[in-house]
């Protein structure tokens, strides 16, 4: 039982500070839970009482204020096309963009341009981007309020996200696996579609769920974009629309018991929505990942 | 195969000379073929972006001139706001003050919250739970703003009377928690609810960063005998520090754009008071959803004015933000 070795048990007081940080660290993630734990519980708990086959395959047409009943197929409908839209304006160019900043850029000036220009984009606020579209696209252009006219606010907020992102993860792509690849005679733009890339897809599909979520949610750009419809409107390009966030929102301000259910009701559908995106993307990124076969 | 070989200026690592001199090598064997189209692509894609920002950048100024000019008050130092009158006089002032508070005591609440939750996650849950555990966390992002207002209104409004009071109590000799007046609907409560919106963007890129930390170095502390503290801080934080200092921008850009939730929760008040428990407070974002719906053609472009303000105040944010990670990046490659 004699230990001979040079080795000294850790002290005490190093032993206490690693315990107490630690301590912290698990206090820190539970104080986290408690908004996350506290909205789910008001949201299910208060949503449940509308959230029946009517809600969901009802809209809001002649159904006033006070009265039980309605739905928000409508604002589903809506919320599902202004998204879709503006993943598919704003995926795209987010990722080309952070590929030209990470592998074409060379830090040159352009890429330092693009790259500042993008951490401005980060800060502008959402309700700035409404005003944009709605002064531009409406105004100006004297377009009419549309789910596409919202699609728009919407992509101009999830573009910085997406580049961000997808660049920080690209970055952290190891030099090497791109060295090896040319050695190959692999061209650049190879490289990077089936190398790079694919290491990097977790994280940029972490990124982009995360980009989509933070939209999803928008309401002040849908407010001064879409307009507010009680109706069905299945075409994203004419006349107004509804979003859920709008919906939600819209309900809220209502007066009555009826119609803040129906907002409760809205928020847990949104919810739902939000969380199933999440769900299929974290999926996509785990199925197309090498770091599955790496662990 | 016909080699081509390119001379570019500007090179300006050992590291990038390698890299370059590998794909020429590469350019040899297997030739360049569609190169050409890719590059176009991503470069049109970079300036698309540029020109998105610069549109909305001329449209703001542009809309905002014309209101500017009617304004019969100072626009920076005035603090009420009245541009539909008929004497339209509008300033910034108490606006401007609410929004950069209430999301500086905002980010002065997640930041912390959001490594210690990041770290959890990367370092500290037992690996079976880790990935369900940072969807938890995804899924504090994936609620709406909106539902944070809702949620903010029904629930954190009459929950937040009793903190606010015992921090007047005990602390009130801080000017921040004095006053005479403690309500629901206060600066601070908002704030907090900003914190609470904000804390899981920064968590979550946090925990991708601390993720990324090599292997190796995590080993070698522990082996040297360090505590997991002991390796947490001197391997996995410098690594990840520009990476939580970015989240953290990218956090206070969300919670000074903020409009929904705050906008249920401010008093919506005209003054400029520091005592974040009153009933006072109000943001740019919030004046802006407040006061659309009954703006005029002047009201409408004092609105784009204040936009153009909170739009500034983000830019000299962001721009403090990346020079501090520039500074600390160039610092922990000389400590490597």
């Amino acid at each position: 039982m004699i230990v001979q070795t040079g080795i000294q048990p850790i002290s005490v007081g190093r032993r206490a500070k690693d315990r107490i940080i630690q301590m912290l660290i698990f206090l820190a993630f539970a104080l986290a839970l408690i908004p996350l734990v506290s909205v789910l519980w008001m949201v299910v708990g208060n949503g449940m009482q509308r959230f029946d086959l009517e809600f969901l395959t009802h809209s809001m047409r002649d159904i006033g204020a006070r009265d039980v009943g309605g739905g928000a197929y409508h604002a589903i409908v809506g919320t599902l096309e202004q998204v879709l839209l503006a993943s598919l304006i704003a995926i795209p160019i987010g990722l080309l963009t952070a590929i030209y900043l990470v592998e074409y850029g060379n830090g040159g000036r352009l890429a330092r341009t693009i790259g500042f220009f993008v951490d401005v984009m980060t800060g502008v606020p959402s309700v700035v981007s409404g005003l944009f579209v709605l002064a531009f696209w409406i105004l100006v252009l004297g377009m009419p309020f549309s789910g596409f006219a919202g699609a728009l606010a919407l992509s101009i907020l999830m573009m910085p996200v997406v580049v961000r992102s997808a660049e920080e993860m690209l970055r952290l792509v190891p030099r090497e696996l791109r060295e090896a690849s040319y050695a190959l005679g692999v061209p650049q733009w190879r490289t990077i579609v089936k190398v790079v890339l694919p290491t990097a897809s977790t994280g940029i599909v972490t990124g982009v769920m995360l980009a989509v979520a933070r939209v999803a949610g928008e309401t002040a750009p849908l407010l001064l974009t879409v307009f507010f419809t009680d109706s069905i409107n299945n075409d994203p390009f004419q006349g107004p629309q509804m979003g859920l966030p709008l919906y939600v929102f819209d309900q809220a301000g209502r007066p009555t018991d009826s119609a803040i259910d129906r907002a409760w009701t809205g928020a847990l559908t949104l919810i739902l929505i939000v969380m199933l995106l999440n769900l299929v993307a974290r999926l996509i990124g785990w199925w197309r990942s090498p770091a599955r076969r790496r662990s | 195969m016909v080699t081509t070989f390119r001379t570019k200026q500007g090179g300006q690592s050992i590291h990038q000379a390698v890299h370059r001199a590998a794909r020429r090598r590469a350019i040899g064997v297997g030739g360049t073929r569609g190169d050409g189209p890719f590059r176009f692509a991503v470069t049109g894609a970079g300036i698309a972006l540029l020109a998105t920002m610069g549109a909305i950048g001329v449209f703001l100024v542009s809309t905002a001139i014309p209101a500017l000019r009617a304004n019969a008050a100072n626009f920076l130092t005035e603090l009420t706001w009245r541009p539909n009158a008929a004497e339209p006089a509008f300033g910034i002032g108490a606006l401007a003050f609410g929004t950069v508070l209430s999301s500086f005591i905002a980010l002065v609440i997640a930041t912390p919250v959001a490594v210690g939750v990041a770290l959890f996650i990367s370092h500290y849950a037992p690996r079976r739970l880790a990935s369900a555990l940072g969807y938890l966390v995804d899924l504090l992002a994936a609620v709406p703003s909106v539902v944070y207002g809702l949620w903010g209104i029904a629930f954190l409004v009459p929950f937040m009377l009793g903190p606010s009071e015992f921090l007047n109590r005990h602390l009130g000799w801080i000017p921040l928690f004095g006053g005479d007046q403690v309500v629901g609907r206060s600066m601070l409560t908002a704030s907090v609810v900003l914190a609470i919106m904000i804390l899981p963007i920064i968590a979550a890129i946090s925990r991708e960063v601390f993720l990324q930390v090599p292997k190796a170095q995590e080993e070698a502390a522990l082996a040297l005998g360090a505590t997991r503290w002991e390796m947490i801080r001197m391997s996995v934080l410098p690594f990840g520090r520009p990476g939580v200092i970015s989240a953290a921008m990218l956090g206070l850009g969300r919670a000074m754009g903020e409009t929904i939730a705050v906008a249920l929760i401010f008093p919506a008040t005209f003054t400029i008071s520091l005592r974040v428990l009153g009933p006072s407070g109000n943001s740019i974002a919030a004046n802006i959803a407040n006061g659309f719906g009954e703006a005029t053609e002047i009201g409408r472009g004092a609105l784009v004015a204040s936009g153009l303000v909170l739009f500034l105040i983000t830019l000299l944010v962001n721009m403090a933000a990346r020079f501090v990670v520039a500074r600390r990046k160039e610092y922990a490659r000389a400590a490597a």
